[in-house]
């Protein structure tokens, strides 16, 4: 390998700093953005994603409507200065629209959607910043999106990349390493334990499949735990802003929104 | 298993934690890069009993550093980049023991700088003997430095290391706290070393011990031989010379990269490797790719301070100024043979002038010469990489000051490398009277402008000259052979029974059977040179009811014991081959595979690989199959043994029968080869005989003998090839292991068609390989059987070598095999001493489904980088084999002279090849030789018929290329150099011994 950088070096570190195993920072803005019902910013590492959730809303389209469900209408924005080098993305380029076909197949047996029958959800997924694991981050950013508008759903929808350097498995890739590296993206359901998407476009030896796919698996859960924690805080800065209000919200009620 | 955890990178330290520059592409545009650090406390700082950090690993430095003069609580040195770059020879002897600490920084920066020495210092890190922890202080959250604005890369290194040394010093302090009622904990010290004064003084300035390394070193109880070891640096002048501010520069400057790339990719310089004359040390060439002849480089200041083996940059004179090589032949031993080594002073100055103007008259040329032979001719303006290494040099004695055996003075003197392809070296040292008769190590340092000589400095000693010892150590450096022993990480990959291993019983369980077949009850014996150990290939036929014939190749299976990516396998792909000398052998597997589980011996079960033709009886092939297998051989034949049992027509069992069927299947393949245009190439192969095993002293030397057995293995190694180089390539296009021979290039037979026109009036026709072998064979003189050997030899000369490729890296039509005229070819039958067959063999089972390819295998920059590693160890190995032969065979003709007791030497036949305008080359082709008559008189010289005169007492006598000339052969050793030295002399058609 004549690149300069190594990928994992003798003593176990990859070239950020972290090890084999662990995870980027991930930080969680659940804070309202606008007008939509329910939006998330979420980061991990230097990859930064913006996810606003509008509906469930009647839908604008006849067409679109589906008699028995909701219909989930994804839509995908790549900021030009997201990358290094800037570059405009077009509305119908195919890697944007696969991201978002992805999603969509992704969320459709997770949200509720038959609470809704004739209605849309609209999600707008906004790329603020890029530094591999991009999937993951959409994914994990809509889910957290959803939760905060309120919309029914299964489970949790967690993903992490997972890669592999000659035998040694990585977790949570940067560009660097997505470039150098094969991965697979895997997004679980943590409380189920169900797979709700495996996604890999580059070969990855089919020995070496099973231990990843384990890994970012169990990584998942680990995720969850920390984008559980940003919903229940959020939840209850809610709740105790509301209370402050002292109009005598029953604080033990199972619905202390409709009380008032 | 790991725990999987989210790091936390806080906002706030954004700044440490996040680095932005820009890079500029290839195409020009300039791109901003983000990159993330997450910066942690859990670094350890690898002391042992460290209550901080908890490194548990073996590799930990103890815990009370070493002991040394300066520090009485013990010490760790932290070097920085300069050392490692000046000093690696320092840091790798084995007498240097101190407990480093070496920084992630320092190895960055030495990997930038240099992969060579990046790769040495990895292989350091690995060593046992040495202890070396590595702190990745880039990680630590104490000691991550990012760079400040104005600060270049360099000082913001130097920072780094700075603030880690001062880390270390406190966290020792730490870690070590004195406990009320005990005496105060010994707390070492830890000792910046480095070359750079200026990091020094600001090292200093902030409550660091800096050390420079000589300083350092002065002080150790060792001081006298790591002394030597010092190389030389221009930072602070170890000891300035007197002279070098006045002197005058020899050499041009050279050209700044960024000159030389722009040249470069402008067509107006060229690049290329620069290779040195070995006739003529005043002389080099550079081939590049823009003319068909390599560029001329003449005289010292054109070659412009290249070393054989540099990539250079040249740049091209106006074609007015172009010039023929020359054809003489000069030797540096004599010609410089009183340049002062000291060069003190005004002496040296006027000695200088002297020797340039000597120089001069030795690069004359005759302007008039030969238009047709003009070459393109330049000077070297600029070297892109040093290829320096270690030299086995010997020291020059008339360059000693002192020659008093117990004098420690440091002395400056001359060490004469042992390949003609190199310039001397000037070296200091203190131990010159000692090393006097030794063959030592030297590398080169440095190069100025205003030297004559490179610098260097002494490595280590190899033994006394002759020693056999000394010898054939000096020989595997000199070609790069890896000959240490096997370690122990790569014995521990073996199979834990050893010797007992054997083949398990045939059921299901045992994974050896699996996916194998069972081919025991087959005829299948070997056929190997007498005495061989490794036997790696075993073949059966067999007549089907069909009417068509079975026949086999069955290769020993290394794949199942070397698996991939094991440090088995790591070693075997470093080594390469297995390479052969006269008297020694160095194996590329540990010997118990191969020279027991893997070799198909006789009379025992043994895994193997097998390709299975079915033929008919007129060779074609009907179908092919491969398949892993156990065979039993039934015999090991040597090629006589087998030549006689074939012939022998007593001889009526199946074996027998087996054996003949193979030979007349080989002959119908040897004659559709012959027609397909294959190549009968020839070099000169001798064999040596040894008096006995245990004194290897050689008795004598002959010629190798061929019979039809040889050519029986041959062909059917080749056929297996050729199938397994089809089906690899066919199941994996992109990277399969492939061996071609690309066709020469016209050019290179004109000289050879040149001189047989108009020696002999033959026409050699080079448009196919089929023309070359056909009239090759025209090329027969009656009187004179030799001759077409002579100038087959020569015509193989001419001849690109073969090369291994990885089938996804070069274009598909250009896999041919010239030499075979095999569309495509590979090696497969012999895993045992080449790897590039334990790659095919991979491949293979891949291919056919027997066992998955490993990842590595898939990746078509690994297999390339695999390949140029091979392919050069394949040819030192080559180099090395026949570098031994020659060393036996110059201890033959010494031993034949002293026996004989005649002292006037050997008298052999020999032909002559070249003419000098001041000698001839000749070639002694019973001895497989070649040697350079001098004459010390004025001869004439013909270039245009190849021919020389020389005054005789009966008139004037007329030797030309090809003539046939008897000569006396003696060994003599250099009085200077102790250069084992085979000397010619003309003894017919006319004695040349008084001229």
């Amino acid at each position: 390998m004549s690149s300069r950088v190594e990928i994992l070096n003798d003593g176990g570190y990859r070239s950020d700093g972290r090890r084999q195993f662990e995870l980027r920072e991930v930080t969680i803005n659940l804070a309202q953005q606008g007008h939509a019902d329910g939006s998330a910013i979420i980061t991990h590492g230097l990859t930064q994603v913006l996810v606003s959730v509008f509906g469930p809303r009647e839908a604008k389209m006849r067409s679109q409507t589906i008699h028995d469900r909701a219909n989930i209408n994804v839509d995908v924005n790549v900021a030009a200065f997201s990358a290094g080098e800037r570059r405009k993305r077009s509305r119908g380029d195919k890697r944007i629209l696969e991201i978002a076909s992805t999603l969509k197949s992704t969320f459709e047996p997770v949200v509720q959607t038959t609470l809704y029958p004739r209605s849309q959800i609209d999600v707008y997924v906004t790329v603020l910043q890029q530094d591999g694991g991009l999937l993951q981050t959409c994914i994990n950013g809509t889910t957290l999106a959803l939760i905060n508008a309120g919309i029914p759903m299964l489970d949790f929808v967690c993903a992490v990349t997972g890669g592999v350097h000659s035998t040694s498995p990585l977790l949570d890739l940067t560009t660097l390493e997505e470039n150098d590296v094969p991965h697979v993206t895997v997004a679980i359901m943590p409380k189920t334990g169900k797979v709700a998407l495996v996604t890999m476009e580059t070969r990855l030896h089919v020995d070496r499949f099973e231990e990843i796919f384990r890994l970012a698996g169990e990584a998942g859960k680990v995720l969850h735990r920390e984008m559980k924690s940003a919903v229940m805080g959020r939840t209850s800065a809610l709740v105790d802003a509301m209370g402050s209000q002292g109009t005598g919200i029953d604080r033990d009620g199972d619905e202390p929104m409709n009380t008032a | 298993m790991d725990q999987i955890t989210i790091k936390k990178r806080p906002r706030s330290e954004a700044v440490i934690t996040q680095r932005k520059f820009f890079k500029k592409t290839a195409r020009g545009k300039v791109i901003k890069v983000l990159r993330e650090r997450y910066l942690r406390d859990d670094v350890s700082c690898g002391i042992r009993g460290c209550i901080a950090c908890h490194s548990s690993l073996e590799h930990s430095l103890p815990a009370s550093g070493a002991p040394h003069p300066s520090f009485p609580n013990g010490h760790f040195v932290l070097p920085d980049t300069n050392i490692f770059l000046s000093q690696m020879d320092l840091m790798e002897a084995t007498l240097f023991t101190p407990p480093i600490i070496l920084l992630q920084t320092v190895m960055e920066e030495v990997r930038h700088r240099s992969l060579a020495l990046y790769n040495r210092l990895k292989a350091l890190t690995k060593t046992d003997d040495k202890k070396i922890w590595v702190f990745y202080n880039e990680y630590r959250s104490e000691t991550a430095v990012i760079r400040e604005e104005n600060e270049t890369p360099n000082d913001r290194n130097d920072r780094g290391i700075r603030k880690t040394t001062e880390w270390y010093n406190s966290h020792l302090q730490v870690t070590r706290p004195p406990i009320r009622g005990q005496a105060p904990p010994k707390i070492p010290a830890v000792v910046l070393l480095t070359e750079d004064v200026a990091n020094r003084q600001k090292a200093e300035s902030a409550g660091i011990t800096a050390f420079s390394m000589k300083r350092y070193v002065e002080s150790l109880p060792e001081a006298n031989q790591l002394l030597d070891l010092l190389a030389v640096t221009d930072s602070n002048g170890i000891e300035p010379t007197r002279a070098s501010g006045v002197r005058q520069p020899l050499y041009p400057e050279y050209l700044l990269t960024a000159t030389l790339a722009a040249g470069v990719k402008a067509g107006k310089l060229h690049q290329g490797y620069f290779n040195a004359n070995q006739y003529n040390y005043l002389e080099g060439s550079v081939p590049v790719p823009a003319f068909n002849k390599p560029v001329l480089l003449i005289g010292r200041e054109n070659m412009n301070r290249a070393v054989s083996g540099d990539i250079v940059v040249v740049e091209v004179f106006n074609e007015k100024e172009w010039k023929a090589p020359a054809d003489e032949v000069v030797d540096q031993d004599t010609t410089l043979k009183n340049d002062n080594a000291e060069e003190s002073g005004d002496e040296g100055e006027e000695s200088d002038g002297e020797m340039a103007a000597r120089e001069k008259r030795l690069v004359k040329f005759e302007e008039s010469a030969r238009s047709a032979e003009r070459q393109p001719t330049g000077r070297v303006v600029g070297i892109i990489k040093r290829n320096w290494r270690a030299y086995v040099c010997h020291i020059d004695s008339t360059s000693l000051t002192s020659l008093n055996a117990t004098s420690l003075a440091q002395q400056t003197v001359f060490a004469t490398p042992v390949s003609r392809l190199l310039p001397r070296i000037r070296l200091r040292t203190r131990q010159a009277p000692m090393l006097i008769g030794q063959k030592i190590l030297v590398t080169i340092d440095r190069w100025d402008i205003n030297s004559r000589y490179p610098e260097g400095h002494f490595v280590r000693s190899l033994g006394k000259v002759e020693s056999k010892e000394a010898e054939q150590e000096s020989l595997m450096l000199e070609f790069d052979v890896r000959y240490r022993p096997f370690g122990k990480a790569i014995l521990d990959c073996l199979p834990p029974e050893g010797e007992q291993w054997v083949v398990p019983l045939k059921d299901d369980v045992n994974p050896e059977w699996k996916n194998r077949e069972d081919l025991r009850q087959l005829l299948i014996c070997s056929i190997d040179p007498p005495g061989c150990q490794d036997i790696d290939d075993a073949l059966h036929a067999r007549p089907l009811p069909n009417g068509n014939i079975e026949a086999g190749v069955h290769i020993a299976d290394v794949s199942h014991f070397v698996h991939a990516d094991t440090p088995i396998d790591n070693e075997a792909a470093d080594r390469g081959t297995t390479v052969y000398l006269v008297d020694r052998r160095i194996d590329m597997l540990p010997s118990l595979l191969g020279t027991n589980l893997c070799s198909l011996r006789p009379f025992v079960e043994r895994l193997a690989f097998s390709a299975i033709w079915e033929l008919t009886p007129e060779a074609e092939i009907v179908n092919v199959r491969f398949t892993k297998s156990v065979i039993a051989s039934k015999a090991a034949f040597t090629y006589e043994e087998a030549q006689i049992r074939k012939d022998d027509p007593n001889q009526q069992d199946d074996l027998s029968h087996s054996i003949r069927l193979l030979n007349t299947l080989a002959k119908k393949l040897k004659e559709k080869r012959m027609k397909a245009g294959a190549l009968n190439l020839a070099s000169p192969e001798v064999k040596i005989y040894l008096d006995s095993s245990e004194s290897s002293d050689p008795i004598d030397v002959e010629q190798k003998e061929l019979r039809e057995t040889n050519s029986l293995v041959e062909e059917f190694m080749l056929l297996a090839n050729i199938s397994v180089a089809e089906k690899i390539q066919e199941t994996f296009p992109q990277t399969a292991v492939l061996r071609r021979h690309l066709p020469p290039p016209k050019a290179n037979f004109e000289k050879l068609q040149d001189i047989l026109m108009k020696r002999r009036g033959i026409k050699l026709d080079v448009s196919s390989s089929r023309a070359l072998a056909d009239s090759l064979d025209t090329c027969v003189d009656p009187q004179e059987p030799s001759f077409n050997t002579l100038v087959r030899i020569m015509a193989t000369r001419c001849m690109l070598s073969a090369e291994y490729f990885c089938s996804g890296s070069v274009a598909r039509d250009t896999f041919g095999h010239y030499g075979l005229a095999s569309a495509i070819y590979t090696h497969f039958t012999s895993p045992i001493r080449r790897y590039a067959d334990v790659l095919a063999h991979r491949q293979l089972a891949a291919a056919i489904g027997n066992s998955p390819l490993h990842p590595s295998l898939h990746s078509k920059s690994h297999v390339e980088h695999v390949m140029d590693v091979i392919n050069r160890r394949h040819r030192m190995a080559q180099m090395a084999g026949r570098a031994s032969v020659e060393f036996y065979v110059g201890l033959a003709l010494k031993g034949k002279n002293e026996r004989e007791a005649k002292g006037g030497g050997v008298k052999e036949e020999a032909f002559v090849i070249r003419t000098f305008r001041n000698g001839l080359s000749v070639f002694v082709s019973k001895l497989g030789i070649e040697g350079l008559v001098m004459f010390k008189k004025e001869i004439k010289f013909d270039a245009e018929n190849y021919t020389i005169t020389v005054p005789a007492p009966s008139g004037e006598v007329t030797i030309a290329v090809f003539d046939k000339v008897s000569v006396n052969i003696q060994v003599e050793k250099d009085k200077n150099t102790q250069r084992g030295k085979v000397k010619m002399s003309l003894m017919s058609p006319i004695d040349s011994s008084d001229l």
